[in-house]
């Protein structure tokens, strides 16, 4: 068992007194080794110190006390913001057995006790105590009362009795639950209460009048019906694990980390985070096109550090030292195919775009299709995104002859245009399928370009496995880029970030 | 290990009387930290108080607070030691008259005598209880990272000519990061992680009450409500817990004990920074522009 080696491990790292506990229940440390072992495979890098760190953390910890039981566990496996929601879901499945109160004891003999638990729990709630003969008015009467005076208690039973009442969950369907937080939701009339219990405290008159004050509130009771979704989804999860495992359960509501996410498949929520995770991005990408090569010329005499170096011979300054040079400004082009078969992935790259040029000054930017249009001057007038985007979507004049793309075109309109703009200091990023409807490649602009430029980079969407095929044209193209990029999330454009400066 | 806290709630207690109001989460690292010797790495937004923490943690343990600011360009020199060059130069000079062997004059050229610490090594040297604070370790090239890590997992430092010096004490090291860059998985892997965000309403509600005590309990309150409101909406700089403060003590100078659409067109000004931020935070909250405000 593996355990076994990771307890030799625990002896010999831990303070001596610290072990015993995990030692002592080696039930505990199988869940814990489960609960490492699923964050592993939902991606996030958990080494094995942090392992150990996280063994040894929650021995300072009592089991009971759920949010320090948490806090060190995310303290030591956790190192990237971004991977906290993904560890928050292991996290409620994993130890949501663990209702508040359940002390160290019983919880050490999870496996066996979880059923035994959980259908003590399922006839508590069918039973429903006062509130199984309730009649569905009373429940929602009750709800609204609850949700008015903020009772977490009365709403943590509520929330237990409505699940049991309307959520209709079958044994051993293997769902995460989305489907029984809608039915629940939706009997409930979730999306009404908000208006009830404005209405409710406009006539108990605790809302001042005017839009603003009416605002305020109108946050504050979704951010209650918030707190009310969430303890019902812990609820129903809590009754998913029990049902069919924890395992099965991690598996099914496993999802990608952020850095993972497809740019061609993202939701809107996604998209926003991952505008926040480019601009250091973009950051990086700039201080690495701006590197002079080693052998460039040096700065002028740093006195200080030839000084210091003199030491070494006693004195004499033997060896000069001279002040690094200052970096250079980078003069950075990009260009961007926005055409349908990229569409989702040409939100990314204005995104990309308007962060590059919302940091530096010298970034100039066009799109196409298949004609070709600086768009530079929408992003520098645009305080947002959203403004930027819609114009570059209403006024960039991209289309040529039928609104195709047509790569050979557009480059070739632009190297008639642009390249005696091309220095040895600009260096050109290119951002598309390279799929050209069999049109011609014209990849002689490209060869200009790379002649012109510093360097030249092509950044593709689409899997690698896709290059090539059909009308994909990318390897035509290929030979006068410095390297050509798979970048389809957050990952890969990093990995491009850093090899730009090995290039 | 002389242990500093005795629980979390011990921590949260503590740290309240000066002032500084934790959640769990935060009382939770840093009785972690306590406990397993680890340095706390501590990330998130400007101004929600990463460096206060450092602060506070300083005042209750009674301990000094050493402080390496970081910025581009930060290396060894400037953060670990440097030979006092100067008045190494000045020995050698001196003792040219003296006729002594090469040998005798090195190794008193490269003593302790000669040797300027800087925080790092300052920190590990200190015979009086210390907290070290690292602030805002992302601007540091990712090179000069490497620095730190000797320090951080064993709390020692080599100097080639003098040998390793390692801590007396393990004191509670915190690093701050604005999260500009992505911080090496080496350093991240020696550190405890901590992400402070904005705190919640009744948060945000006490710790006005506590920084400003001249605001009443229901200003307070409708203070942290507005705030948090206006964090929901899509800004550039989102208002930080300094600003909220800021804003707390602006309308007790106002003598403002409501906020109404006027008093905030009036003062949104010390919560927002830019001006596109304010034009759009009226507009989201129905506040008119005041019309004192435009003349120029």
């Amino acid at each position: 068992m593996q355990w076994n080696k990771l307890d030799d491990a625990l002896r010999r790292y831990g303070p001596g007194d610290a072990v015993s506990v995990v030692s002592s229940e080696p039930a505990m440390l199988d869940v814990l080794q489960g609960f490492v072992h699923e964050l592993r495979l939902a991606g996030l890098p958990v080494s094995m110190t942090e392992n150990l760190d996280a063994m040894r953390a929650v021995e300072y910890v009592p089991l009971q006390d759920r949010d320090a039981f948490k806090t060190a566990l995310s303290a030591t496996l956790v190192k990237h913001h971004g991977h906290h929601k993904v560890f928050d879901t292991v996290f409620e499945v994993y130890f949501s057995i663990f209702s508040p109160g359940v002390d160290g004891g019983e919880a050490g003999e999870l496996g066996a006790d979880a059923q035994a638990d959980f259908d003590q729990l399922r006839a508590e709630m069918d039973a429903g105590g006062a509130m199984g003969q309730l009649s569905n008015e009373e429940l929602a009467r009750m709800l609204l009362d609850a949700m008015m005076r903020m009772d977490l208690e009365q709403l943590r039973a509520l929330a237990g009795a409505a699940v049991a009442r309307f959520a209709g969950m079958e044994p051993g369907r293997p769902v995460g639950g989305a489907y029984y937080l809608y039915r629940t939701l939706r009997q409930l009339d979730a999306e009404g209460l908000v208006s009830k219990m404005m209405e409710q405290a406009q006539q108990d008159q605790q809302i001042g009048e005017g839009a603003f004050d009416e605002r305020l509130a109108r946050e504050e009771y979704e951010g209650r019906l918030k707190v009310l979704k969430e303890m019902i989804e812990a609820e129903i999860r809590r009754r998913l694990v029990a049902d069919r495992g924890v395992e099965a359960m991690a598996r099914t509501l496993r999802k990608p980390l952020p850095e993972d996410v497809d740019f061609m498949h993202a939701s809107r929520e996604e998209m926003q985070q991952l505008q926040k995770a480019i601009y250091p991005l973009t950051r990086a990408l700039a201080a690495r096109l701006a590197q002079r090569r080693r052998h460039r010329h040096r700065g002028t005499l740093d006195f200080r550090r030839t000084v210091r170096q003199s030491l070494s011979y006693g004195g004499v300054p033997a060896e000069p030292r001279f002040k690094r040079p200052r970096p250079s400004k980078p003069e950075i082009m990009v260009v961007a195919d926005i055409s349908g078969s990229v569409a989702s992935f040409a939100r990314f790259t204005l995104q990309f775009v308007y962060a590059m040029q919302s940091e530096f000054s010298k970034v100039r930017s066009w799109v196409f299709i298949d004609g070709v249009d600086e768009v530079t001057r929408f992003f520098d007038e645009s305080d947002e995104l959203a403004t930027a985007i819609n114009r570059v979507n209403t006024e960039a004049d991209v289309v040529w002859v039928d609104g195709h793309s047509d790569y050979g075109h557009a480059f070739e309109v632009w190297h008639e245009r642009h390249i005696r703009e091309v220095t040895r200091k600009s260096s050109i990023i290119l951002l598309g399928d390279a799929r050209n409807n069999y049109h011609a490649s014209q990849a002689w602009t490209l060869a200009e370009m790379r002649k012109r430029a510093r360097r030249l980079f092509w950044l593709d969407p689409e899997p690698r496995g896709y290059w090539d095929t059909g009308d994909s044209i990318i390897s035509e193209y290929a030979p006068y880029c410095d390297g050509v990029y798979e970048v389809r999330n957050l990952r890969q454009l990093h990995k491009f970030v850093e090899d730009v400066v090995s290039v | 290990m002389a242990e500093r806290f005795d629980s979390v709630p011990d921590v949260l207690q503590r740290l309240r009387s000066v002032d500084y109001l934790a959640d769990t989460s935060i009382a939770g690292v840093v009785y972690l930290a306590d406990r397993l010797g680890k340095p706390v790495l501590v990330e998130g937004p400007a101004g929600v108080g990463k460096t206060e923490l450092a602060k506070a943690v300083a005042a209750v343990t009674n301990a000094r607070l050493i402080r390496l600011q970081c910025y581009e360009g930060l290396d060894e020199s400037k953060a670990i030691y440097e030979w006092n060059y100067k008045k190494q130069l000045l020995r050698i000079q001196a003792d040219r008259e003296h006729e002594r062997d090469w040998e005798t004059v090195e190794a008193d050229i490269f003593s302790e005598q000669f040797l300027l610490t800087r925080p790092l090594l300052e920190a590990i040297r200190a015979d009086d209880p210390v907290v070290l604070l690292i602030d805002e370790v992302d601007r540091v090239e990712i090179e000069t990272e490497a620095l730190l890590l000797e320090v951080l997992s064993d709390f020692q430092v080599s100097i080639p000519e003098l040998g390793t010096i390692e801590g007396k004490q393990r004191p509670l090291v915190f690093l701050t990061s604005n999260n500009t860059r992505e911080l090496s998985e080496a350093l991240k892997r020696r550190c405890l992680f901590l992400h402070i965000d904005y705190p919640d309403v009744d948060r945000e509600k006490e710790i006005v009450r506590v920084r400003v005590p001249e605001v009443d309990e229901a200003l307070a309150d409708q203070i942290a409500k507005v705030v948090g409101s206006i964090r929901n909406i899509d800004l550039k700089k989102a208002p930080s817990i300094s600003e909220t403060i800021d804003w707390a003590r602006t309308l007790v100078y106002l003598g403002r004990n409501e906020i109404t659409p006027e008093v905030m067109g009036e003062t949104l000004h010390v919560l927002l920074k830019y001006q596109t931020d304010i034009t759009k935070a009226r507009k989201e909250l129905g506040v008119d522009s005041p019309a004192t405000g435009v003349r120029r």
